[in-house]
């Protein structure tokens, strides 16, 4: 039942883009997903679709595992599309019966659209490409200014690894548990989701009280091997910036140059 | 190497609102001296104190009377906390619940990290201790995919790069298969040997402390035996008394005695049985050729080293 959770859906392959500083592509996609909300015209779009395009080249992942991404967002996106369609006022199209669709809502649901997919695609592709460690190594780095104003960066990141490397040994442990109160009689399967939901109690209850256990065990040896939080520890792998770091930051930056340009020039036709 | 005088400790019984109702005696007068060097077996049935005592002497617990001193350091004292965690690295039961890292070799750099030692210097430290336990090859793998046995034993290797001068281990062969247990007696051994650092080994496995140079048997908080494996294992009676048991070698050793063979006392291995056995002149077969007895064992052993090979293989 648990089985099938995999986190970090890492794509390992030699791509420059797998290489890259995780710092990079993180600050890379959050920049992206901005310049998406900043486009306002289908040129915009075509320039931002191209540079996604390249990127999801570079990264050799095979475009299958990037689609597999947009399973999970196709009943919203579905949803986002009709409702613009129908709901947008404007000069009528298409009508039948009381719902019409008009110029506008054509425009502005495709604009939804394209923003979501890409949204979708740029993110789903920095998870191929970082390892969930590289991920968190690159969120408490660029975090570390936080600490000034007291924000904790440095426990966060570590419990976050520490979730991620647990989380396939609760998974197990769900499994077990399930397998013997299967044993003595327990239903997972029958009746509504109330009654679902209240089969899962002797599931949750033995996995919670086991998970303070391991909590409590790990806190002492990690204390045992002379953790003290993140204070005068140095890093086995730490994070430095190459040359082809700074070449990607300054290709990002000329792409979203290029965006605001397009946003605050008005440049050809406008839709 | 490690100290302890008079050393007591009180678990305190709270109630649901945290008052105190009682207390339990976990450790009542423990007086150890280990050497450096040395390979030391702490052996009890469960709640006879070993594992309380354990943690003295990393300073998780502190006493409630008498001291506990590592490599001359008091662990009551603060100003000492690191340096003595540094130096007397522990190992737990649960190999799950002590490994950090999502990969081997991260895992081991976690001490050295804490340490504030500088990359390079872990990446060196890291390797070292990786093939001290013989798991160098599995650097780059997740820890989940181990078996129980190579997950102890980067849990040991995690310890090593701290460069410790004493590994006290707290069972560490509980909740694994004998393969596996085999693995990491041999990996402790190793490490006493080669590296000369110094091995408290707490187990209710007897065959594991039987290569030790002495061992300790706790009883409901106290030290009720110690010697040499062959003078604690030659007081069968004692020890099962206790709640105990013997090797199986011994216990065979001890009926036969009492069945009327003149045995010595304190036979600890198959091999000696089957020495001894040869040597009382009752079975001429056995002095005219032991081999019988002699190929016994090795095949036996065989075998056993076979299924473990396997169950690593499955992993």
């Amino acid at each position: 039942m648990f089985k099938s959770i995999t986190l970090g859906q890492y794509y390992p392959s030699d791509s420059i883009l797998h290489k890259l500083d995780p710092r990079v592509k993180v600050i890379a996609t959050f920049g992206y997903i901005i310049s998406l909300f900043l486009i306002n015209n289908f040129t915009g779009y075509i320039i931002a679709g191209a540079f996604l395009a390249v990127c999801v080249g570079l990264s050799k992942v095979p475009l299958r595992f990037i689609l597999n991404g947009m399973k999970g967002i196709l009943f919203l996106l579905l949803i986002t599309v009709i409702f613009n369609l129908f709901l947008t006022p404007g000069t009528p199209v298409f009508r039948f019966w009381k719902l019409q669709i008009t110029m506008e809502g054509i425009v502005f649901a495709s604009k939804m659209a394209i923003r979501l997919i890409f949204l979708i695609i740029c993110s789903t592709l920095m998870t191929l490409t970082t390892t969930p460690n590289q991920l968190t190594d690159a969120l408490e780095s660029i975090g570390r200014p936080l600490t000034v104003l007291h924000v904790p960066v440095h426990e966060v990141a570590m419990m976050m690894s520490i979730a991620l490397r647990f989380i396939p040994i609760l998974a197990e442990e769900t499994d077990k548990i399930e397998k013997a109160q299967m044993a003595r009689g327990a239903d997972f399967e029958s009746g509504g989701l109330i009654q679902k939901i209240k089969a899962m109690v002797p599931l949750l209850v033995p996995l919670f009280i086991s998970a303070f256990r391991r909590a409590n065990d790990l806190a002492m040896a990690m204390e045992a091997r002379c953790y003290r939080g993140g204070d005068g520890r140095t890093k086995m792998k730490p994070l430095v910036y190459e040359k082809r770091d700074a070449a990607a930051y300054t290709i990002f930056l000329a792409f979203l140059a290029v965006i605001i340009v397009l946003r605050f020039v008005p440049a050809g036709r406008m839709i | 190497m490690i100290f302890t005088k008079k050393l007591s400790h009180d678990y305190l019984k709270k109630d649901d609102e945290g008052n105190v109702i009682g207390k339990v005696r976990a450790l009542d007068d423990v007086n150890v001296h280990v050497k450096p060097g040395e390979f030391v077996a702490i052996l009890g049935h469960n709640g006879s104190g070993k594992s309380t005592f354990a943690k003295h002497i990393n300073a998780l617990l502190y006493p409630t009377e008498g001291t506990v001193t590592v490599d001359g350091m008091d662990t009551t004292n603060d100003n000492d906390l690191w340096k003595i965690r540094q130096e007397a690295g522990m190992i737990f039961q649960n190999p799950d619940n002590q490994i950090i890292g999502q990969v081997v070799e991260e895992d081991v750099g976690f001490g050295p990290e804490n340490l504030g030692v500088p990359t390079k210097e872990i990446w060196e430290r890291v390797e070292e201790s990786l093939r001290a336990v013989g798991m160098y090859e599995y650097r780059k793998k997740s820890p989940n995919h181990l078996s129980g046995g190579q997950k102890q034993r980067v849990s040991i290797a995690g310890v090593i790069a701290m460069h410790p001068k004493c590994i006290i281990m707290d069972e560490p062969t509980a909740m694994l298969d004998p393969g596996g247990r085999r693995e990491v007696i041999e990996a402790a051994h190793g490490l006493n040997q080669v590296e000369g650092i110094t091995i408290l080994l707490i187990t209710h496995y007897m065959e594991e402390a039987i290569g030790a140079d002495r061992v300790i048997v706790m009883d409901q908080g106290k030290v009720a035996m110690e010697g040499t494996p062959r003078e604690v294992f030659s007081h069968v009676e004692e020890l099962r008394s206790l709640k105990l048991d013997v090797p199986e070698a011994t216990m065979l050793a001890y009926k036969l005695q009492k069945a009327g063979l003149p045995l010595p006392d304190g036979i600890l291995t198959k091999e000696e049985l089957a020495d001894a056995l040869a040597k009382t002149g009752l079975f001429p077969e056995m002095t005219a050729d032991k081999t019988p007895a002699g190929t016994a064992d090795p095949s036996a052993d065989k075998t056993s080293a076979g299924t473990a090979d396997k169950s690593e293989d499955q992993m």
